[in-house]
């Protein structure tokens, strides 16, 4: 029976050592990064915390409103589905944390960096806050980002597994 | 306007139509769980699962919400949260499908599986199709006269309630739960389909924030709009969860990873018997 089962599904070592868990470990972080970011960062911390935004700013074309929508929708279905990615390699392999963690934050940083260029600015589903310049809001939010994303890539490139054989 | 017509059948009590259907659904499930636990057994969460459904439902026709909801906006949009989604969940996880299979004859359970996946019935319960009766019906209801129509007149407006209710449990069933084992759909399009089905329930949440029903005051429409737009996420995240969650269960029966590890299916036993009876290859096809 057991020896049907394809080596990369032996459920012990760590994920680093197969290379599609490793791949599948960075995916779910980089996925539950972003999940994170665009459905309970914004949400909880921007527009429960601050309350810098509203539910709907009422300036928003048709086609920013159905983008919006369905980033949302996406957000909320990534989120979830990026934990049972985890769960399933966790399952199969022993899960490296910090490369996890590493993914994680690049996704927070990718997602920042996106809404902050696209949604703000681009598509104008949204702005930061309102009734002020917005440019040093924007500053610190682009800026912010690139630095979380940068901080999630070296983290990433410094738990990469060691290759086979080296 | 239509009220002044239907002044005569507005006496009648509509809604006592759609409570003695939930109270037939009610007896009949109590008599089937009796038949299948005859033969097999039947696992208690879901019959209380099917009752807790049966009862936001009928909260949303009859008692205190929908007398509310004549007047209130945001008490519309609780009955409507309750009937279209809290209500269908439940009451799809109750697997009444499943149940009237086991509890019925042999040959008599075949012919209402046959009857189950003839092509009509198949495109119907596809979720394309009843993502569409069911949001369609939706935008029909808030971007048209039929909101308006459907509180002047009675049975206009039981006919709504029974749509989204009946909509509602098609759209989950073809989504989630030990019922959808009969129609086989690939997780791709089930996931698909939920997301833009999300994606078309916030907006038109949005879009009733900005442009709310003629009669309904701007404060009423603000949180009404909000009830929809994050009582709805809370729903429909707990789909999400489920469809990721069956996913996670036939992945790993496919490649056979420590079944201790395994999240155990809602239904142990259905799913056991399911095996027996080859649909967790189906279950398993489904979930590619």
């Amino acid at each position: 029976m057991s020896a049907a089962v394809p080596p990369e599904r032996t459920p012990d070592g760590p994920a680093g050592t197969q290379p599609g868990a490793d791949r599948r470990t960075v995916v779910s972080g980089f996925l539950f990064g972003c999940g994170v970011a665009a459905s309970i960062i914004d949400l909880a911390v921007f527009h429960l915390g601050l309350q810098w935004h509203h539910f709907y700013d009422l300036s928003t074309t048709e086609v920013a409103l159905v983008a919006d929508g369905v980033f949302h929708a996406l957000g909320w279905f990534v989120t979830v589905w990026s934990l049972f990615l985890l769960a399933d390699v966790r399952r199969r392999a022993e899960v490296v944390w910090r490369r996890w963690a590493g993914a994680v934050t690049a996704g927070v940083g990718a997602f920042q960096l996106f809404d902050g260029v696209v949604d703000h600015k681009v598509l104008g589903i949204h702005q930061i806050r309102y009734g002020v310049d917005l440019l040093p809001y924007d500053v610190v939010w682009i800026g912010s980002a690139v630095v979380v994303l940068l901080a999630g890539l070296v983290v990433l490139r410094r738990t990469r597994p060691a290759r086979a054989g080296g | 306007m239509d009220h002044h017509h239907d002044q005569g059948l507005a006496a009648l009590p509509w809604e006592l139509l759609l409570v003695a259907g939930l109270a037939g659904a009610a007896a009949g499930y109590a008599v089937a769980v009796v038949a299948a636990r005859r033969r097999a057994g039947w696992p208690l969460h879901r019959t209380v699962l099917w009752y807790l459904g049966l009862a936001c439902a009928a909260a949303a026709v009859t008692g205190p919400v929908a007398v509310a909801a004549r007047t209130s906006f945001t008490a519309h949009m609780l009955g409507h949260l309750l009937l279209g989604m809290v209500a269908p969940l439940l009451i799809v996880l109750a697997a009444p499908v499943t149940l009237l299979l086991r509890a019925l004859p042999v040959g008599r359970a075949r012919s209402v599986t046959r009857f189950l996946r003839s092509p009509g019935v198949r495109v119907v319960a596809h979720p394309v199709t009843a993502a569409l009766l069911n949001a369609g019906g939706l935008w029909l209801l808030y971007t048209t006269e039929l909101f308006h129509r459907a509180h002047a007149s009675a049975p206009l407006g039981l006919v709504v309630q029974a749509h989204v209710l009946l909509a509602g449990c098609l759209f989950t069933a073809s989504l989630v739960g030990p019922d959808s084992r009969l129609h086989p759909v690939s997780l791709r399009v089930r996931a698909t389909v939920l997301v833009l089905f999300v994606a078309a329930h916030s907006v038109l949440a949005k879009w009733l924030y900005a442009h709310p029903p003629a009669t309904v005051s701007l404060q009423d429409a603000s949180t009404g709009a909000q009830l929809m737009y994050y009582g709805g996420d809370v729903v429909d995240v707990t789909l999400m969860v489920l469809v990721a969650a069956g996913w996670y269960r036939a992945t790993g029966r496919r490649s056979g990873v420590r079944a201790d590890r395994i999240v155990p299916t809602v239904g142990g036993t259905a799913s056991r018997r399911g095996a027996a009876r080859g649909e967790e290859r189906l279950e398993a096809r489904s979930a590619r």
